[in-house]
């Protein structure tokens, strides 16, 4: 709202206060004596938007389970808002590649979920105007006394971003929130997260196997690679705010994907 | 290439393709009339047997001599005699024995289900009690609780425990890794992930049990009256059979399985009711 990157260059990862902060984090699990993480370092800003990007095994959905607080690091720092993450937190918002919306609850009543959870039904109740407000930012107007299979996969998506926003979290962790859209869809609600993401101010952490999405979405991109899970590679993406489909075909476009194309070599695949 | 059902195109192409789709003959038949068609074969081989004289008539009575059976039956029960005092007698001890199944098999399957020790330590019990066969109880339940109800309803409760265990402990395990994750990033406790996860996710499952359950149930109370004697509508059939009265076995049977169907169908209403979004489910989301 208060940005003026309405047409601007994007104002750099580095400008805004730091939101989340990862400093030397490492995990091996002791079953198996395996590395999954090591020495990873990143700092998400406030309002900014990253991407990491990786083969599968190259330890990403480790670090994306330490950054929501479901499982401990084994070394280094994670501080979100200046205090360690010491578990599930609701300054924490998640989503993942499946809706996981409830059939035995109407829309509303899964978006105001995690209220009844943590502070019970009345504050649910009261939670419902907010939640109104949420379905009308993501284009659900008319649908919160509508049972999930009545949604379509888009749709359902979007409920799960009201779910998400509805403690107003610090951090928006999306673990490849759209892949189970078509490509259409996938398009069209990647155009959306920005819009949501960039009405409320929102510091987004994406986990992706695409990379167009990572670049047309992020200020920053993380190169992973595994053996062990590592941060590789750190890309700025320098285009301008707010993005748009149009971009894909623009030949900046086209030397960001290969430069992370190029990045992600075949060792990656292994 | 001509489909097979097809008439072969004799129309010029200007004009709107519609042909008329054949369906098989059998399948244009009401459901009603099919069923009717069953039962009329049915009760005419029936007759054929008995007429034949490939049997005796006292070890398989006629068709006429069963339905005559059957209004009389019908009649004394209508009258409040005798008969209707027996089956309220299995109609009790079916209620109770599924109602103990319930609140025992229940219990154990959160228990089971939902802790470590349970399913390492309890379940393996139970699986080795539900391997025997429970008739074998009978006589056991009749020496502890006598030949009154009680060690009827201890029978059959018995045998409907375990399908609602292993019914209540299936579906505890059937929220899927999503959602349980969903709820542990949202800070749910281990009573919230239960009752408004696991046990919801959960219910198809739980009436899976207790439709089995409510089979048999009636089936443990009608044993035990046979191996523990009673006034119920077992023991009825036992005399009736000690005495050759074949038909009047047939038509009890008959109407016990009327109470048997009146428990499931019940059990199918309160799944229908509360398990609503069950049914269609997984249709949507793919469009």
């Amino acid at each position: 709202m208060s940005t003026a990157a309405a047409a601007t260059p994007m104002p750099g990862a580095t400008t805004g206060a730091p939101v989340y902060e990862l400093t030397g984090v490492g995990k091996t699990y002791a079953r198996n004596a395996l590395t999954a993480l090591e020495g990873v370092n990143l700092t998400l800003t406030k309002g900014s938007f990253s991407a990491v990007i990786g083969s599968s095994g190259c330890g990403k959905s480790t670090l994306l389970k330490i950054m929501a607080g479901l499982i401990p690091p084994s070394t280094g720092r994670v501080t979100l808002q200046g205090r360690p993450v010491t578990g599930p937190r609701r300054d924490i918002g998640m989503m993942f590649q499946q809706a996981t919306l409830f059939p035995w609850r109407t829309t509303i009543d899964n978006i105001v979920l995690p209220i009844e959870i943590r502070d019970g039904k009345n504050a649910a109740r009261a939670a419902r105007d907010r939640a109104r407000e949420l379905l009308e930012l993501v284009g659900l107007k008319g649908f919160e006394n509508v049972y999930p299979n009545e949604l379509s996969g888009g749709m359902a998506q979007r409920a799960a971003i009201c779910r998400m926003l509805i403690t107003e979290p610090a951090v928006l962790l999306l673990d490849e929130p759209f892949s189970a859209l078509d490509e259409l869809s996938r398009d069209f609600m990647n155009m959306e997260l920005q819009r949501i993401c960039r009405s409320r101010e929102a510091t987004a952490f994406l986990v992706t196997h695409s990379i167009p999405e990572a670049v047309i979405l992020s200020d920053v991109v993380y190169v992973m690679k595994p053996r062990p899970g590592r941060i590789a590679e750190v890309i700025e993406i320098d285009l301008p705010r707010p993005r748009t489909l149009d971009m894909i075909t623009t030949p900046q476009f086209g030397h960001l994907v290969d430069k992370i194309r190029s990045r992600l070599d075949k060792e990656a695949f292994l | 290439m001509n489909a097979p059902h097809s008439a072969p195109d004799t129309r010029d192409a200007t004009q709107d393709t519609v042909w008329v789709e054949t369906v098989p003959l059998i399948d244009r038949i009401p459901r009603s009339v099919q069923m009717a068609f069953v039962f009329v074969v049915f009760v005419a081989l029936w007759d054929v047997v008995t007429r034949s004289g490939l049997v005796s008539a006292i070890i398989l009575p006629t068709p006429w001599e069963t339905a005559r059976d059957l209004v009389f039956v019908g009649r004394n029960l209508i009258s409040g005699d005798y008969m209707l005092g027996a089956l309220w007698i299995t109609i009790k001890e079916v209620i109770y024995g599924f109602a103990l199944a319930i609140a025992i098999g229940f219990t154990l399957g959160v228990i089971v289900g939902e802790t470590a020790f349970g399913e390492r330590a309890i379940m393996p019990y139970l699986v080795a009690i539900d391997t025997m066969p429970k008739v074998a109880f009978a006589p056991l339940f009749v020496a502890w609780l006598g030949f009154d109800i009680h060690s009827k309803v201890a029978l059959a409760a018995f045998i409907a425990t375990f399908p609602i265990v292993v019914g209540t402990a299936a579906g505890l395990h059937s929220a899927d890794a999503n959602a349980r994750m969903l709820f542990k990033t949202m800070g749910a406790s281990r009573l919230q992930t239960l009752l408004k996860l696991k046990l919801l996710t959960g219910l198809p499952q739980i009436f899976t049990g207790l439709k089995i359950a409510a089979v048999g149930v009636m089936a443990g109370a009608i044993t035990g009256e046979f191996l523990g004697g009673g006034k119920g509508f077992g023991e009825l059939i036992r005399v009736a059979a000690s005495n050759l009265n074949t038909p009047r076995v047939f038509s009890l049977i008959l109407y016990l399985s009327l109470v048997g169907l009146a428990l499931y169908a019940f059990v199918t209403w309160v799944q229908r009711t509360f398990v609503f979004w069950h049914k269609d489910q997984v249709i949507r989301g793919t469009d």
